[in-house]
């Protein structure tokens, strides 16, 4: 099996090579197949090592592959070498299966662009470099596959770089992740010179000797590393990239700003759990910031128009979820969350798509309605995909990740009142959000005509999707309930089990609470939104001071506006003319400056010049004589 | 009592300050290079005198270098003098100004 291993990353690689080199001069036809077949063959491969791996676990409870040696300096030697346990099958299987649905219903949304080639070989390099991360041995590869799947994130971002606020936007995204990437290097930095090594297993055996728990030395790792994550997981306050970065095609948006990229950090975290659990403090923060980063989310999700915002808002809350859970110490539930949210968040957005290319790439929810009779197969697809969303008991994926997270982020070890108080919020304000989204755009009058249904190519990813998210969940049940924990059982060869309090109330009264506090959201969404299609009540005044203040995602873009690009720009303006240039400058201008004053001297008086001599030989004489 | 070096040194300055005289007061080229000589030989003649002063071969030796430059010094500025000539038809340093850049 092993062998198989290097396939995974390597299709996808091939697919760009090839795309890019000869992508156009290549018929579309062969570009799609290309491009989506790649992807498509890694799925299968993932799939075969998925199973042999379940049926006959290799020693060790992973698949080592050592490729080549990539470089050695002194005491650090780098391997290009690939490592996949269960969490990293998980992951894989994600990147390759998801991303192979996406690939093909690319392969149909994008079939009118004239850049078809550039944003296939794009789209695999991305899964190249996703995979990359998610597979590698050691910390330098993943960091490559970090930097790389940043990369591909602004290349796709900017996909229609034509329009100036795409550039932007990807701009944008790149530099706020990259003051997270930063982070995440000096963290390794400082790994590297405590332990010398960054081989990930090597680590995460040598760090429970090396550091004692809570030491300033591991808190500071942690909090490194929690930094590079939030930048890529669009965590409070690194969010702000990630509602702009719709500006990219829906695709890009369903595989790398909702199921894989942005779980970058959730995979850090999950993968580095050796060292957050060395450090309380740390694990505290990640599920402060998981808390926060949910509800602030969610409630700016609320008074979103754009339906892509909207997912945006909705994706950063649902990643807040993950690292609360990871906060808690509820790793498996994290990490199950990952998986379903992948799902129906995957689901939500390719048909969202196909609503804004069949409505004339409107975005607008409330330029939209009455869909549900016109598109009958996104209708069901895209609520399946709202129904996991919003966590509805038993007939969701969403339920039993969530509830898992819900009932874990009070009854787990470093679980709080106070942050189950939030996430129930959160379930709460998603019900609600959801709700809105689905009364408003496909109940209510038509407001803008269907222009043109979806090909085949695209519906088909949906329904799988769409399965899914409803279906997904069933591997997993709560321990209450029915005695079956597939993907637990998988996650936690790799990652601890779940520790939970002493003397909890029961379980039943949390998942009775839950469902209460969904079912009161979509109420609350039916009550408001059902059958009133000018939402009269939310452009009242007395609300509109509130309802700015969510629409901007509570103001984070202007007050980094007010404290960094304003201060930035304001000292770049000043020091317009560069201070040190000026020291040169007056160099140059003082000699200039004495030439003139010497230049009178040359006047071609031949007498003049002897004079000068003789009174420079006459001076040098005096100064002997006198000294 | 004046003894014969102070002697020489005297006649030696006075010729230094006339051949200084010429080069700052004459106006054609040539007559300042005759100047320049003149001063050579001065500083040529002081140079001999402390040689016979001291008893050393020192000044004389000098006095050979001095020779050998004044005569290189003269076969290159001859060589100006003429070429100033070829262009300028004049030899008057005062209407030679336009040199100067």
């Amino acid at each position: 099996m092993p062998p198989l291993l290097a396939f995974i990353p390597l299709l996808p690689l091939i697919g760009f090579v090839v795309l890019s080199f000869f992508g156009r001069q290549m018929p579309k036809r062969a570009v799609a197949i290309l491009g989506a077949g790649t992807i498509c063959i890694a799925a299968i491969l993932t799939i075969i090592l998925g199973l042999s791996f379940l049926q006959t676990p290799p020693a060790g409870g992973a698949y080592d592959q050592l490729l080549w040696s990539w470089f050695s300096i002194g005491n650090l030697s780098v391997d290009i070498g690939l490592r996949a346990d269960a969490l990293t099958l998980v992951f894989i299987f994600i990147i390759t299966f998801v991303g192979a649905l996406i690939h093909i219903y690319s392969a149909f949304f994008m079939w009118h662009d004239d850049d078809y080639a550039r944003f296939f070989a794009s789209m695999n390099l991305f899964v190249c470099s996703m995979l990359l991360l998610v597979m590698a041995d050691n910390l330098v590869l993943m960091y490559l596959g970090w930097e790389g799947v940043g990369l591909c994130s602004y290349l796709l971002i900017g996909f229609w770089y034509e329009v100036p606020s795409n550039c932007r936007a990807a701009i944008k995204a790149f530099l706020i992740t990259r003051i997270g990437d930063t982070a995440l290097l000096i963290g390794l930095f400082l790994l590297f010179k405590e332990l010398g090594t960054l081989n990930i297993s090597a680590i995460l055996h040598l760090a429970p000797d090396h550091f004692t728990t809570g030491g300033s030395n591991i808190v500071l790792i942690t909090i490194l590393l929690l930094v590079g994550g939030m930048g890529k997981s669009a965590q409070l306050p690194l969010q702000t990239w990630l509602p702009d970065a719709m500006a990219g095609p829906s695709p890009v948006s369903a595989l790398i700003h909702a199921a894989t990229m942005v779980t970058a950090g959730v995979y850090l975290i999950a993968r580095m759990h050796v060292l957050f659990q060395l450090s309380p403090v740390t694990m505290m923060i990640v599920a402060i910031i998981g808390a926060l980063t949910l509800f602030v989310a969610g409630c700016s999700a609320l008074a979103q128009t754009d339906i892509k915002r909207i997912l945006a808002y909705s994706t950063i809350s649902q990643i807040g979820y993950m690292f609360l859970a990871l906060g808690v110490g509820a790793w498996s539930a994290a990490i199950f969350h990952f998986f379903t949210h992948a799902f129906f968040k995957a689901l939500l957005f390719l048909a969202a798509g196909v609503i804004i290319e069949a409505l004339h790439h409107e975005h607008n929810i409330f330029m939209m309605g009455g869909l549900r009779k016109r598109m009958p197969v996104v209708f069901v697809t895209f609520l399946a995909g709202a129904v996991a969303l919003s966590a509805l008991p038993l007939v969701s994926a969403g339920f039993f990740s969530k509830d898992a997270i819900l009932w874990y982020s009070w009854s787990a070890a470093n679980g709080n009142p106070l942050l189950w108080v939030m996430a129930m919020a959160g379930a709460f304000i998603t019900a609600l959000y959801t709700t809105r989204l689905m009364l408003v755009v496909f109940w209510g009058d038509v407001r803008t005509p269907v222009h043109e249904h979806p090909a085949q190519g695209m519906v088909i990813p949906l329904i799988v999707l769409a399965f899914l998210s409803i279906t997904a969940g069933f591997i997993e049940w709560p321990h209450n309930m029915v005695h079956l924990s597939l993907f637990s059982d998988l996650v936690q060869k790799v990652l601890p089990e779940t520790v939970l309090k002493p003397d909890l109330p029961s379980e039943w009264l949390f998942q009775l609470m839950a469902v209460f506090v969904t079912l009161a959201g979509i109420y609350l969404g039916y009550l408001l939104y059902y059958g009133k299609p000018g939402i009269r009540w939310q452009r009242s005044p007395g609300l509109s001071g509130m309802r700015d203040l969510l629409f901007s995602g509570f103001k984070f873009d202007q007050l980094y506006n007010f404290l960094f690009v304003k201060p930035f720009v304001f000292i770049t303006r000043i020091n317009k003319s560069d201070v040190i240039d000026r020291l040169y400058n007056g160099i140059a201008q003082a000699a200039l400056k004495l030439n003139s004053w010497f230049a009178i001297s040359q006047n071609g008086s031949l007498r003049l010049y002897i004079v000068g001599v003789l009174a420079g030989i006459l001076f040098i004489i005096t100064l002997q004589i006198l000294l | 009592m004046i003894n014969s070096a102070h002697m020489v040194l005297i006649v030696a300055s006075v010729l230094f300050a006339l051949g200084l005289v010429g080069v700052l007061t004459r106006k054609n080229v040539v007559f300042m290079l005759i100047s320049v000589e003149i001063m050579l030989n001065a500083s040529g003649l002081a140079f001999v005198a402390a040689g016979a002063k001291w008893q050393q071969p020192d000044g004389q030796v000098m006095f050979l270098f001095i020779l050998a430059m004044a005569a290189a010094e003269v076969s290159v500025g001859l060589a100006l003098v003429l070429q100033i000539y070829h262009q300028h038809k004049t030899l008057d340093v005062d209407r030679l100004k336009e040199l100067r850049d």
